[in-house]
C-alpha cells in the first residue's frame, strides 16, 4: 500500500444519504478476479443511462468534477454489501479521500485497507463544503496534522484512530504486521488445543 | 461474584490473542467461510507473497453467488465460469475444502454453515459477505469482512477488531398469528433506521425471540447488517442445542453433551449491562412490506406509502418513490407485482418453503407473474422434495430451481427486468439490486406467496389457507 501523507484536490459533492455499495459498484461487475480496473464501473447506473450514454445530471459527469479526487458524501456512505470492489472502484476512478458524516462499518475498514483516507466529519461542515463545491472547492488534506484546509484558508481538524493513521502514513501491509505476532497466535492455539 | 457479562463479551474474551490500550484487539477466528466472489483477489494476494492458508481445517468454501439455478451443466457466462474455476483451483492449491456447485453440501454459504453444524455457539465466524451476521443466531460472533480481510484471515487465522459496543434489542410481548420473524426484523429496521446498529453488536432478547425456531432466529440475525450492525446475536439456549444435535460437524454422545453445557453457559448473564437498549412491542407488529430503496423504508401491509412533506428526509423519500414508480400515500395493497422470488440467505430454509407452500397449495399464480422458488441449499431442496413441496409449487405455477443466491442480487441469470416489480423474500431493496431498473419489495415468504396468487400485496392473515 502507498503511504498517505497529504493530498490536495478538487472536491465533488454527492449529496445523498445511505449510498449503498450496490450503487457504488453494481453486481454485474463483481465477477472479475483481479483487484484493478473497477473505476470505469463506478456508480455505473448513475453515470450511464440504459444505452450507455453519460447522464449529464449526475454530479461526477459534470466537467468541473472531472478531476475530483475528494468525495463529499452523505451519511452512512457505503452501506450494504461487504464487497471490497466498492473501494477498489473509488480508488481506481481516482478518489483518494472520502469525507462523510458517517460510514458503514465494513466499507470504512475496506477503504482504509486500500489506502483511501475516510474522514468522519460533522454533518454541518460536510454540507457547507458540499455547497461550496458546487462553485468549485479545493481541499488540502493533511493526515499528519489531521487538518483540512479549504481554499480560503479555513482550517478544520478531523479525528482518525491513531492506529489507522499510523498505518496509512507508513503504507503498512496488515498481514506482514500480524505475522510478527506469530508467537502469540501459536501460543493461543496451543492453549486452546 | 464475577461481573455479569453479555454473550458477546464472553465470546470476545475467549478469542483475544493480543490486546493493547488504544488499539484494536487481535481476535482469533474459529470458522472462515469462503465463496467465489470475494475470495479470488485474496488467494492471489497469498500467492504473490508466498503465503499459505494457516488453518485450512477451519476454512470452508462453496459456490453460491454466481451459480445458475437452472441448466447448471450448460453455463454460458464466461466470466462467471472463470470466477468459479478460480475458486476451484484456489481451494485445490491451498488445501481448502470446497462444496462446488455439484456437491451435495452446496448451497448459500449462510444456509450450509448451520446445516453442516460448522456454525456453533461461541465461535468467531467470518466470511467475505455482509450477511454473515446470520450465524449470530447461534450465539456466535459472526460478521462480514472485505477481501483484504479475507486474505488476512486466510494467512493468519486472526483479524484486528475494534471492540464493538453492545445493543440490546428487546422484543416485548408475542408476535401475532401470521406475523413472522421477517416481519419482526423489517419492523425493527423501519422503526430504528438503517444505521442505528453501526458500531454495535445487536443482541435480540425477550420472550418473542426465545420462542422462535433456529430458522426464524437466522432470519432475524441475517438482517442485522441492514441496520448497520457489526453483528447480530441471540443467546444460545436449548433450541440452539437441539438444532445442532446430530449435525455432521458436531461431536456425538458425551462429547456433545459437554459441548452443549459450554454453549448454554455462553448466554447473557442476568443483570449484564448493554451500552444501549431499544424496545419494540411484538404484538403491535403487522406483516410488513418495504416500499422504498433501503430496508428501513417499510410499513405494515395495511398502511400506505409515506407523505413526502411529512418525511424526515423528504428528498430521499421523493427519490425512492420515483425510483419505485409509486405515489405518495398509495395503499400498499394496491401495489401489483410481476415477479415473486422466494429464496435468499434470509428466507430459503425448509420452514420458509413449507410456510409459503401452505399459502399456494391448490391455488394458481396470477397470470403474467413470474414466480420462482430457490431453495437455500441442495439439502433443503432434497428435503422439500421428499415432502412434496416441489409439486405444490410447480402445480401452482412456480418454477422450482436449484440452490444459490439467485435473484437476491442477480449475479446469475435470475434477474428482474428493468421496470419489473418483485415481491421478494430477500434482504435488500436497493436500486437495481435484482436487476438494473428493477423494483424490489421485501416481504416474508407467506406474504410473497400470497402476492403471487393475488397479483398484488394482501394481508396474509386474511388470506384463505393461512396456517394458524
Amino acid at each position: 500500500m502507498e503511504p498517505f501523507k497529504e493530498h490536495k484536490g478538487i472536491a465533488a459533492p454527492l449529496n445523498r444519504g445511505n449510498v449503498d455499495t450496490d450503487q457504488i459498484i453494481p453486481k454485474q461487475f463483481l465477477k472479475r478476479i483481479e483487484r484493478t480496473g473497477f473505476g470505469e464501473f463506478l456508480f455505473f447506473h448513475w453515470r450511464f443511462d440504459d444505452d450507455g450514454k453519460l447522464r449529464e445530471d449526475f454530479v461526477l459527469n459534470q466537467p468541473k468534477y472531472e478531476n475530483a479526487t475528494i468525495l463529499l458524501a452523505g451519511d452512512n456512505f457505503g452501506c450494504g454489501s461487504s464487497r471490497e470492489h466498492a473501494p477498489w472502484a473509488l480508488e481506481d476512478y481516482g478518489f483518494k479521500v472520502i469525507i462523510a458524516p458517517d460510514f458503514a462499518d465494513i466499507f470504512y475498514n475496506n477503504s482504509l485497507k486500500n489506502g483511501i483516507l475516510v474522514i468522519k466529519m460533522n454533518e454541518e461542515q460536510v454540507r457547507q463544503w458540499m455547497k461550496k463545491a458546487e462553485q468549485g472547492l479545493t481541499l488540502d488534506v493533511d493526515l499528519e496534522k489531521q487538518e483540512i484546509t479549504d481554499a480560503d484558508g479555513t482550517v478544520v481538524s478531523f479525528d482518525i484512530p491513531p492506529y489507522h493513521k499510523e498505518k496509512l502514513l507508513n503504507g503498512w501491509d496488515d498481514i506482514a504486521l500480524t505475522l510478527l505476532e506469530e508467537d502469540a497466535i501459536q501460543a493461543f492455539e496451543e492453549k486452546r488445543a | 461474584m464475577e461481573k455479569a457479562l453479555t454473550a458477546f463479551e464472553k465470546i470476545w474474551n475467549k478469542h483475544v490473542v493480543k490486546e493493547e490500550e488504544g488499539k484494536p484487539a487481535l481476535l482469533y477466528i474459529d470458522q472462515h467461510l469462503v465463496h467465489e466472489v470475494t475470495s479470488p483477489q485474496a488467494f492471489e494476494g497469498l500467492r504473490l507473497n508466498g503465503r499459505k492458508v494457516r488453518r485450512p481445517d477451519l476454512t470452508f468454501a462453496t459456490m453460491d453467488h454466481n451459480v445458475p439455478t437452472i441448466n447448471r451443466e450448460n453455463m454460458k457466462d464466461e466470466i462467471s465460469i472463470k470466477q468459479m474455476e478460480a475458486l476451484k483451483k484456489n481451494c485445490a492449491d491451498f488445501g481448502v475444502k470446497l462444496a462446488d456447485m455439484y456437491h451435495p453440501d452446496q448451497g448459500i454459504v449462510h444456509i450450509i454453515g448451520p446445516q453442516l453444524g460448522l456454525t456453533q455457539p461461541g465461535k468467531t465466524i467470518v466470511c467475505g459477505d455482509s450477511h454473515t451476521s446470520t450465524h449470530g443466531a447461534f450465539g456466535a460472533f459472526a460478521f462480514g469482512i472485505g477481501t483484504s480481510e479475507v486474505e488476512h484471515v486466510l494467512a493468519t487465522q486472526t483479524i484486528w477488531q475494534d471492540k464493538p459496543k453492545t445493543l440490546n434489542v428487546q422484543v416485548v410481548g408475542e408476535l401475532g398469528v401470521g406475523v413472522t420473524a421477517k416481519d419482526l426484523i423489517l419492523a425493527i429496521i423501519a422503526k430504528f433506521g438503517v444505521r442505528f446498529g453501526t458500531g454495535y453488536v445487536m443482541e435480540y432478547t425477550g420472550e418473542a425471540i426465545r420462542n422462535l425456531t433456529m430458522e426464524e432466529r437466522m432470519t432475524i440475525c441475517n438482517m442485522s447488517i441492514e441496520a448497520g450492525a457489526r453483528a447480530g446475536l441471540i443467546s444460545p439456549d436449548e433450541t440452539t442445542v437441539e438444532f445442532l444435535r446430530g449435525r455432521e460437524m458436531v461431536p456425538e454422545g458425551e462429547a456433545f453433551e459437554a459441548l452443549a453445557e459450554d454453549w448454554l453457559a455462553l448466554a447473557t448473564d442476568e443483570g449484564a449491562e448493554y451500552d444501549h437498549t431499544v424496545t419494540i412491542h411484538a404484538d403491535e407488529i403487522e406483516p410488513q412490506v418495504t416500499w422504498g430503496t433501503n430496508p428501513g423504508m417499510g410499513v405494515p401491509v395495511s398502511a400506505s406509502t409515506p407523505t413526502i412533506a411529512d418525511a424526515e428526509y423528504p428528498d430521499e423519500v421523493k427519490r425512492a418513490l420515483e425510483y419505485m414508480d409509486l405515489e405518495e400515500n398509495q395503499p400498499i395493497t394496491s401495489i401489483h407485482v410481476d415477479h415473486v422470488f422466494i429464496g435468499s440467505c434470509t428466507n430459503s430454509r425448509l420452514s420458509d418453503l413449507k410456510k409459503a407452500s401452505k399459502i399456494v397449495e391448490g391455488k394458481k399464480v396470477k397470470e403474467g407473474i413470474k414466480a420462482i422458488v430457490v431453495p437455500g441449499s441442495f439439502l433443503v431442496k432434497q428435503q422439500a422434495e421428499e415432502i412434496g413441496l416441489d409439486k405444490i409449487f410447480i402445480e401452482a405455477g412456480f418454477e422450482w430451481r436449484n440452490s444459490g443466491c439467485s435473484m437476491c442480487l442477480g449475479m446469475n441469470d435470475d434477474i428482474v427486468p428493468a421496470g419489473g416489480r418483485c415481491a421478494s423474500t430477500s434482504n435488500r431493496n436497493f436500486e437495481g439490486r435484482q436487476g438494473n431498473g428493477a423494483r424490489t419489495h421485501l416481504v416474508s415468504p407467506e406474504m410473497a406467496a400470497a402476492a403471487a396468487i393475488e397479483g398484488h400485496f394482501v394481508d396474509v392473515r386474511q388470506f384463505v389457507g393461512v396456517p394458524s
